[in-house]
């Protein structure tokens, strides 16, 4: 390890831009002859389109048109569409009802796209967008999943009867039942895991640019994954052919899954460029995030986890019921399903496990995933039932953890997951320690003195990160492959250029990318640039989601170093007469091991390219591709500890510390990664403290604003303890984990934990205001 | 359409405009300096700071016209071309930024509460301070040891210069 290489703390590369206001955002996009467009959006929660009139908005100043969702379809651009196949226990597919980039005849939640206007200044395309006027004719409405579920509920969708999408199981039905009737003890909860809006500070964007003189489209946008953007919109939505189409997400303000997705807007405003004749640029507004960003989490689950007369974990049967919103996202399926229910197993040997999920339809957003994506979901409701358990056995929440740990890798739990690596007991340790867990007796009768409630809670979690290896995702229905591309250009001048599949938008892989590259050459970090989000310029890949930049995408740059190395190795043998063998790269040199000669990098870099004296029959140049499918995914783990205060008079909660020790596997820049957990914590203390998205009995969306949506904010907040206790992923040639969502996975439980525990109340639901707290105290024992 | 004069960044600019039109969106869009942030309509995020006549507002919640006539310092004019103010400079350090799209407005109110409250910063106080700035990736851990780091060092700056 070098000071620029890996497992060293470096300063981001990209920093200077953003800290100078010279970042480059969608909406920063102008080009010339560019207009600005509005959607006119559903004001209802569930109704019938009877008309558009459009007249008078046609004539307002400015406006260049306006254009619905029967002109949309008349051109053949296609309906939106859920990537991930699932099956019913019955055999029958998941029932997609058919979501249409513009409604045609329906329009099914409260921000449902109807028209599209475009217009000279964004603030006549808004004058307009209001004199636009549309006939409804208003149907009954449902918000909450297991309402839809009810006989007669209102039908949302004709192709999905009583809204229930699938009704899928894992695990073995039987032995759990078998075991739960064996059992000495059973701990039964309900859990609700609240509804949650991502917020990425960036609002979403697009740019579409359509140029008829080459019948091509340039689509800027707020994405984490272009290629994936092309391909969908290319292949299903018949926008383009993928070399008519280049997409390009510039810098992009934050994701957290929530700008995975192909939204309708891209595709409207490509459509609309092409129809109008001059580049469309949309631009969200807050309160239209709120409305159409896809929404996260949103379960209810009814939970039972049965024990021997040992404490040991004999079985856990879970009864989940997840809300989907009014059409199915992009990878809404897989969340509830194979990024959650696979997960149950948590930190713990279970020999038996069965978890039933059902999907719904409702009048709301489309919800798929949020950072963390099912396994908050999962590790959520295993943790509150674990601290749950522990206070109905009269046992310390750390030893029944203790009792039930996996201690021998890998191991293989009874849904699906094999865990190649961990080591919990040891981030259990290091949290406890770091909580000076031993101590809050004391601690507790002080804040007791003062008249306080004080309580202390831990989580234990496990995720599956990577998301990959494709065969594997394939046969459980992913409708794409997950694996990742890098292609390492070494210039004639020795400084490189790696163009990778990943995505960064707050990541900082323009850092801990070209610290690889700097660690594995010995060439200094300045020479190398990372090229990442541009259709035109980099190969097919995949993305950045699910913590597997690192793991899968940093692996295909290894890929592609290894084959670069290779060839490097044989130029310098070839130019020094020594065995290709005996070649070292050290200090930015390549040496033959043993002896004082060297030729340095740049001078192999130019030698490959000159081409005047290369090995018999190599090719000249000095770049290679590589693309890296994993063995299996990743398991990054951990122990998170929360401690809180609680006034009794008021409800409020004070966190008084929050230690996380996590196993990330190895790690590339600890600053990185440390600034990765805290963004994560914070998103899980919103959850678990503030955040909560609402609709009221119509299906209007009551928080649609930062008024009314309570974000984290500095103030609700304290600093965090961190640690690592990193054991090594064999599955990848780094060693790497994942870090990028582990504090949102992590963290909520915690919190409810330490606040029950406190309040002497287990019957609490996120996010835990003062108001549900004070009202748990007057109830409390 | 309205004329509108500013000194910005030390410069005369100047530019027509609707009455309506929100200072955040004449800087944008009119003058063309990108760095100042829109995150939301309800002048909640703080991505959208500016100094008005040495003041940190938000510039999202006064109208251009109402501006005609100021001196607005932008992230783009903090510091010379090419160099980072102290708080910039520790905003890196601490890796206090990540997405960079609340960064401009989190940097321009952290030189404001410097400089309205320099050398008696604490991380309570800070952390009050930045009640009117979102930030959703860093859990503001870093950027509150940024501000503090930044304010120490310009403390000790202030002192060597007295």
């Amino acid at each position: 390890m070098g000071v620029e290489g890996i497992g060293a703390r470096v300063t981001r590369k990209e920093d200077k831009r953003f800290l100078t206001g010279k970042g480059r955002y969608t909406d920063d996009m102008t080009v010339p002859g560019m207009k600005y467009a509005c959607f006119v959006r559903s004001p209802y929660g569930h109704a019938k389109i009877s008309n558009i009139d459009a007249t008078a908005a046609k004539a307002m100043p400015g406006v260049i048109d306006v254009l619905d969702g029967k002109q949309l379809q008349a051109d053949g651009i296609g309906n939106l569409i859920c990537g991930w196949m699932i099956h019913s226990k019955d055999g029958t597919p998941m029932k997609m009802g058919a979501w249409h980039p513009l409604a045609v005849d329906t329009v099914r939640y409260v921000g449902d796209a109807v028209a599209i206007v475009v217009a000279d200044s964004s603030g006549e395309a808004r004058d307009a967008a209001e004199a636009v006027v549309i006939d409804y004719e208003q149907l009954p409405v449902v918000t909450e999943a297991v309402a839809a579920l009810a006989s007669g509920a209102p039908q949302i969708h004709p192709e999905a009867p009583g809204n229930l999408i699938f009704d899928w199981q894992i695990g073995e039905p039987e032995a759990v039942d078998k075991a739960i009737a064996a059992a000495a003890h059973v701990t039964e909860i309900e859990i609700l895991n609240n509804r949650l809006s991502p917020n990425p500070m960036e609002p979403r964007a697009t740019l579409g640019i359509y140029d008829a003189a080459e019948d091509h489209y340039t689509c800027y946008t707020t994405s984490q994954n272009p290629h994936v953007a092309r391909l969908v919109m290319s292949a299903f939505y018949n926008v383009a052919p993928e070399n008519k189409l280049r997409v390009i997400a510039p810098d992009v303000g934050g994701g957290f899954g929530s700008k995975i997705y192909i939204y309708p807007e891209e595709i409207i405003c490509l459509w609309a460029s092409k129809k109008t004749g001059v580049p469309v640029k949309w631009t969200s507004d807050r309160t239209e995030a709120f409305l159409t960003d896809a929404h996260g989490r949103d379960h209810v689950s009814k939970v039972k986890m049965a024990f021997d007369a040992n404490n040991r974990i004999t079985a856990l049967k879970v009864d989940t019921i997840a809300n989907l919103g009014a059409y199915m996202s992009l990878f809404s399926s897989a969340v509830p399903t194979y990024l959650y229910a696979t997960l149950l197993s948590g930190q713990y040997a279970i020999p038996a496990i069965h978890a039933n999920v059902r999907t719904v339809y409702t009048n709301t957003v489309p919800v798929d995933a949020y950072r963390g994506a099912g396994r908050p979901e999962a590790t959520y409701l295993l943790e509150r039932t674990m601290e749950t358990a522990a206070r109905e056995l009269g046992v310390s929440p750390a030893e029944l953890r203790r009792t039930n740990f996996i201690r021998t890798f890998p191991y293989q739990t009874p849904v699906i997951m094999n865990y190649d690596a961990g080591d919990y007991e040891a981030s259990l340790n290091a949290a406890m320690q770091a909580a000076d867990w031993n101590g809050f007796a004391a601690r507790r009768t002080q804040s007791e003195a003062k008249g306080k409630k004080r309580g202390i809670g831990m989580s234990c979690y496990i995720e599956a990160c990577g998301i990959a290896p494709s065969a594997a995702v394939g046969s459980l229905g992913a409708g794409v492959g997950l694996w990742e591309s890098a292609e390492v250009r070494v210039n004639a001048v020795g400084t490189i250029e790696v163009l990778t599949g990943s995505h960064s938008h707050g990541q900082g892989h323009e850092t801990t990318f070209a610290q690889l590259v700097a660690g594995r050459l010995g060439v200094p970090i300045e020479s190398i640039n990372i090229v990442h989000g541009d259709t035109d310029k980099v190969q097919m890949g995949m993305g950045t989601y699910g913590s597997r930049s690192g793991a899968v995408g940093m692996s295909a740059i290894v890929k592609a170093l290894d084959k670069v190395e290779a060839k490097a190795k044989k130029i310098a043998a070839h130019l020094m007469e020594a065995s290709e063998e005996d070649i070292v790269i050290e200090n930015g040199e390549l040496k033959v091991a043993g002896t004082d000669k060297s030729v340095p990098w740049f001078q192999v870099a130019l030698a490959s390219y000159t081409a005047h004296n290369l090995p018999s029959g190599m090719e000249p140049g000095l770049k290679e591709t590589a693309f890296y499918d994993p063995s299996n995914f990743t398991f990054p783990a951990g122990c998170y500890i929360a401690e809180v205060e609680i006034d009794p008079d008021t409800g409020e909660t004070d966190i008084v510390q929050f230690v996380a020790a996590d196993d990330f596997g190895n790690i590339i820049n600890p600053m990185i990664v440390e600034g990765q957990v805290h963004g994560g914590i914070a998103q899980g203390i919103g959850q678990a403290l503030l955040e909560n998205v609402q609709y009221d009995e119509n299906g209007q969306l009551l928080t649609a604003s930062y008024m009314d949506y309570a974000m984290p904010r500095a103030d609700n907040l304290p600093s965090f303890k961190l640690s690592h206790q990193n054991t090594p992923c064999p599955s990848n040639p780094l060693g790497i984990k994942g870090c990028g969502e582990a504090g949102a996975i992590g963290s909520p439980p915690a919190l409810i934990n330490a606040i029950t525990d406190a309040i002497g109340h287990n019957k609490l639901t996120m996010p835990a205001t003062p108001m549900k707290v004070w009202q748990a105290l007057q109830t409390a024992h | 359409m309205t004329k509108v004069t500013l000194t910005v960044n030390g410069r005369a600019m100047s530019g027509e405009c609707e009455d309506r039109t929100l200072l955040v969106h004449f800087i944008r869009e009119k003058l063309g300096l990108t760095g100042t942030h829109v995150g939301c309509d309800t002048t909640q995020c703080g991505a959208c700071v500016v100094h008005m006549d040495g003041h940190s507002v938000k510039s999202c919640s006064i109208l251009a016209v109402q501006a005609s006539g100021s001196t607005i310092t932008t992230i783009e004019g903090l510091a010379g071309q090419g160099e980072l103010h102290p708080v910039q400079a520790a905003f890196k350090e601490h890796h206090g930024l990540q997405c960079g799209f609340c960064t401009p407005g989190m940097v321009m109110t952290a030189v404001d509460l410097i400089n309205r409250e320099g050398g008696t910063l604490t991380e309570e106080t800070v952390r009050a301070g930045l009640e009117g700035n979102i930030c959703r990736c860093t859990g503001y851990h870093n950027i509150v040891k940024a501000i503090l780091a930044a304010d120490a060092e310009m403390a000790g700056g202030r002192q060597a210069a007295e």
